[in-house]
């Protein structure tokens, strides 16, 4: 089947670079997520929408799975090759191709990276807020595929918040664009939020056109410091119970603060049970008072200290630092597995308190940290691979917290979406009927099964 | 369909495997490493968990120069390090394909400042290099023949290297050299060689020891400090040596230089070939009085980065495993010595000057200093530092991977020159022979003036100027 695939997408399109050595293929077996590895048949690196549904189009006639891939960070495995597949990967297709100022968007290349995007917002004096962890090598395409989030979640949403627009390429090889500049429409369906957090599934993104909105007057970045994770914990409850929405309310819990500290020095307090990076920004008066009152909030919970960042150099270090909290993990042993649990922000510190006592129960030494505004916690299985008798604990407690979370409303993947890595619990987040539309949705989109199969169910 | 013939087609796209041909078969050769008793295991005896510290997060992605030029995984860091799992897994061999990889990368370590996970990709990249020797994936008579000489021959023997030093100097002041640009000889090299005439470095007529009394001191010193002369430092940039005695001087050292010190052996790390390394780190070792010395000082960013190693390098061997461990502890690169001392402010009056700073890969990324430099720059009166844009994207020196990857270097080094003169400087600071013989052919292919100087050669030079006001 790859053979035909092969020979028909080098007649039609011998200009596009591809990959089909087994050196060149291993670094396209895996993502940013542990423990899983598949070999690719064979990568290739379309340049536009016309090479995409052409290649589409080959695939559907010798019945070749696609596997998009913009980045591989993802963190749920879904830009892991299926067997036999030929990989997508939009790496080449990464530019900006237009900010339009007086409607406020922003139109890319699904590959253009994200950092890219939020940098030509800036330039223009806007803003563009979602900024996932991995924001400086993530690309757009990536981001509306996982509906991805950030650490401006809070206050400013999610990827899903700023898409007007989508270019796809449907597993018909044929291409739609959904959306337009309005900033209302309701002429028909929404197509284009179906395809908004599908993974690769129901279509290939080609081009995203973005919502950009006006850049802050200011910022304020405070650092809590606490004593027990539950007093964090509670100072976020009562600042969302207190009607205050910073745009920021990120956790790292002890573990965290040593390993992050460890590579960016920033003066992280190292013997911490917590610290909150707090963030509030608009209007220099109110950011005076919410700040004010955010840390009189945090003071109250417990926190034994409340640091303001004297400098934007400052506050962008801490930004940084916690952008790079999952990764330091990986200084405390070899494998690290995160997980994406996400629970109302009324129930969060009983969450943590869960977590620690799993840990504990089982053994097993667990980092957290994550976008605490939003309920998201990444509790991080720091362990080994190799030894199989621990991961067999992790499996156990992962099962247990995704348990919990969904017995307190809610549920077992926040932003990283289900890929290979969470489809067996998916069951548990969500009833039968909800997965049975799913199907059939993916079966109206995608009838042969071509476009990233086995990802997220199995058809 | 055949296959061969399509990835030809990919491969002129990609910059990668053209330039590698020629560059791998020419110097970075393994003197196929027959009959050599190893203290250095390869991929497979490394400690797993240094491979499995890499958590493919991709966060070093936009840093990787070889990765941003072709957006391909292969070249980056993440999937050079999923290759040299794969060798230790035994999934895969050490191929001609890895070894050109191997090449390709410039060990430049700014995957290192990026990667959170604190992932030793310097270390790795070096065993990967020599389990590519090792294994004589690239080998052929020329490669081999070439490699012999330079690695094994010429830069193991400190006087032979300057003697070659000088006829290169000759060959220079002569006017051979004129005689055969003017002729076009360098038409007869290999096309893609043909640059390269053009860069051969311009040598000196003078060596370290030639301008460097073996002790020097003022009155009543107040550290006693020893003194790397460096080999490329030495041949071409012997000055660079004389202005950093000057600056120890000036700064209240004692400063031992050895006559007769051998190449530290980076060059031969950098390349695969670690027990010669270890030879050359032992013989370097001995040359100092380490008991009595408070710091040992260099100037060049690319051996002090290897320099520091020296105490892993050595763990296995019994009788210098200590003295190996304490050379890495007092083995300090001036910017740092001077700025863990304090910097002497010279007291001339400002002349305004603007210079930018171009960060070496193996200071800013090896070595992890970067402040220290821009301390050095900034005690010099009326000197404005200019912040240079991408100041730690490597230009393209690495070492000899400008003589190995021609094209690649070109790229960077064009891209170098671009960022330099949008600054307006007129002057470049920069802390490694590589990088300074890199930005001088630049700024001559862009047809452009630009000073290129060692930022203790200014600060030498402001002292100097001090002793003439006053
Ligand atoms: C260190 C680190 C920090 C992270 N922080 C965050 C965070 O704060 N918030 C967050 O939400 N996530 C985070 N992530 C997860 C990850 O970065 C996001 O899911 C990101 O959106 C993936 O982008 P990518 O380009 O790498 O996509 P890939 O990993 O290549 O692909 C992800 C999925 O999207 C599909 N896909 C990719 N491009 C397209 C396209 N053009 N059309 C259709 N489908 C496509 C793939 O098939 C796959 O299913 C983090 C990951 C890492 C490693
Ligand atoms: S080297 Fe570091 S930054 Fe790069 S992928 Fe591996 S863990 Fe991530
Ligand atoms: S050393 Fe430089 S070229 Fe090599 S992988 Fe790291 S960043 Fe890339």
């Amino acid at each position: 089947m790859t053979a035909k695939f092969k020979s028909l997408a080098a007649a039609q399109f011998p200009h596009i670079a591809r990959l089909e050595e087994k050196e060149d293929l291993i670094p396209y077996s895996f993502d940013g997520t542990a423990t899983f590895q598949t070999m690719p048949d064979l990568v290739l690196f379309p340049t536009s929408a016309e090479e995409v549904a052409g290649l589409v189009k080959n695939a559907g006639e010798c019945g070749v799975p696609v596997v998009t891939r913009g980045s591989g960070t993802g963190l749920s495995g879904g830009s892991i090759p299926v067997e036999g597949s030929v990989v997508l990967c939009l790496s080449k297709m990464n530019r900006i191709l237009e900010v339009d100022e007086k409607n406020l968007t922003l139109l890319a290349e699904a590959g253009a990276i994200t950092l890219d995007v939020a940098t030509a917002a800036e330039k223009a004096g806007l803003f563009y807020p979602p900024d996932p962890g991995s924001m400086k090598i993530s690309t757009i395409g990536g981001n509306v595929a996982e509906n991805s989030g950030g650490l401006r979640g809070l206050k400013y949403g999610v990827t899903k918040d700023y898409v007007m627009g989508l270019e796809v390429v449907l597993a018909s090889g044929e291409v739609i664009f959904t959306g337009n500049k309005c900033v209302k429409d309701v002429a028909g369906y929404s197509l284009r939020d179906l395809f908004i957090g599908s993974e690769g599934t129901l279509g290939i993104v080609t081009k995203v056109l973005l919502k950009l909105i006006p850049k802050p007057a200011t910022r304020r970045t405070l650092m809590a410091v606490f004593a027990t994770m539950e007093s964090a914990a509670e100072t976020v409850s009562a600042i969302i119970a207190a009607k205050i929405i910073p745009c920021t309310l990120e956790f790292l819990d002890a573990v965290t603060i040593n390993c992050v500290e460890d590579f960016a020095k920033v003066g992280l307090p190292r013997d911490a049970a917590a610290i909150l990076l707090i963030e509030t920004d608009g209007h220099p008066a109110a950011v005076a008072e919410e700040a004010d009152r955010m840390a009189e909030l945090a003071r109250q919970h417990g926190a034994t200290s409340v640091q303001v960042a004297e400098t934007a150099e400052q506050a962008s270090a801490l930004a940084t630092a916690r952008r790079a909290a999952f990764s330091s993990l990986a200084r405390v042993a070899p494998t690290t597995i995160l997980e994406d649990a996400t629970v109302p922000r009324s129930e969060l510190a009983k969450m943590i308190r869960f977590i620690q006592e799993t840990g504990q129960r089982h053994n097993l030494k667990i980092g957290t940290f994550g976008h605490m505004g939003d309920g998201n916690l990444h509790p991080t299985f720091l362990t080994n691979e190799r030894n199989h008798e621990e991961m067999h604990r992790v499996e156990l407690a992962m099962k247990e917290i995704f348990d919990f979370a969904v017995s307190l409303g809610g549920t077992i993947t926040g932003e990283h979406g289900v890929g290979l890595a969470k489809k067996e619990f998916l069951k548990a987040a969500t009833s039968d009927l909800n997965l049975e539309i799913m199907r059939r949705m993916k079966s109206a989109f995608d009838p042969a099964g071509i476009l990233n199969p086995r990802k997220i169910f199995n058809a | 369909m055949s296959p061969a013939k399509e990835s030809e087609v990919h491969t002129t796209q990609n910059p990668r495997p053209t330039s590698l041909d020629v560059g791998s078969s020419v110097l970075n050769v393994g003197c196929s490493g027959a009959g050599s008793h190893s203290t250095h295991g390869g991929l497979k005896d490394l400690d797993y968990s240094i491979l499995q510290q890499c958590m493919h997060c991709g966060m070093c992605l936009p840093t990787c120069p070889t990765y941003d030029a072709t957006k391909m995984e292969r070249n980056s860091p993440r999937g050079r390090i999923s290759l040299m799992r794969a060798i230790a897994d035994g999934k895969m061999d050490a191929t001609r394909t890895f070894g050109e990889e191997m090449y390709f990368c410039l060990g430049c370590l700014a995957c290192e400042t990026a990667c959170p996970a604190g992932v030793e990709y310097g270390h790795l990249f070096e065993v990967a290099r020599s389990e590519v020797e090792k294994s004589g994936a690239l080998n052929n008579p020329r490669r081999n023949a070439i490699r012999s000489v330079l690695l094994k021959g010429l830069f193991t023997r400190p006087r032979l290297l300057r003697l070659v030093g000088r006829g290169l100097w000759f060959y220079q002041a002569s006017g051979a050299q004129w005689i055969f640009r003017t002729l076009k000889l360098n038409a007869l090299l290999p096309k893609k060689f043909r640059n390269l005439e053009t860069q051969t470095p311009t040598a000196r007529a003078t060596f370290s020891c030639d301008i460097i009394r073996p002790v020097e001191a003022h009155a009543a010193p107040r550290h006693r400090v020893g003194m790397l002369t460096g080999c490329v430092q030495d041949i071409i940039l012997s000055d660079v040596n004389r202005d950093t005695v000057d600056v120890l001087l000036a700064n209240g050292c004692e400063v031992h230089t050895p006559k007769v010190q051998v190449c530290c052996g980076s060059l031969h790390a950098h390349n695969g070939e670690l027990e010669t390394a270890s030879d050359l780190a032992r013989r370097l070792i001995d040359s100092f009085d380490l008991e009595n010395l408070d710091a040992i000082i260099t100037n060049a960013a690319g051996c002090g980065s290897h320099l520091k190693t020296y105490g892993r390098l050595l763990e296995g061997d019994a009788a210098y495993s200590k003295k190996a461990a304490q050379w890495s502890v007092k083995l300090k690169d001036i910017h740092e010595f001077l700025s863990e001392i304090g910097i002497r402010q010279p007291q001339t009056t400002a002349t305004p000057h603007r210079v930018t700073y171009h960060e070496a890969c193996h200071l800013c990324h090896g070595q992890k200093i970067t402040k220290q430099p821009r301390e050095v720059l900034k005690s010099i009166p009326g000197l404005e530092l200019v912040e240079l844009p991408e100041s730690t994207w490597c230009c393209g020196s690495a070492g000899i991977y400008n003589i190995t990857q021609p094209e690649m270097a070109a790229d960077l080094q064009e891209r170098k020159l671009k960022n330099i003169l949008s600054t307006g400087v007129d002057t470049v600071a920069t802390a490694n022979p590589g990088c300074h013989l890199q930005l001088v052919d630049g700024a001559r292919r862009a047809g452009r003036t630009l000073e290129v100087a060692h930022p203790i050669s200014l600060l030498a030079m402001a002292y100097r100027a001090e002793k003439v006001v006053g």
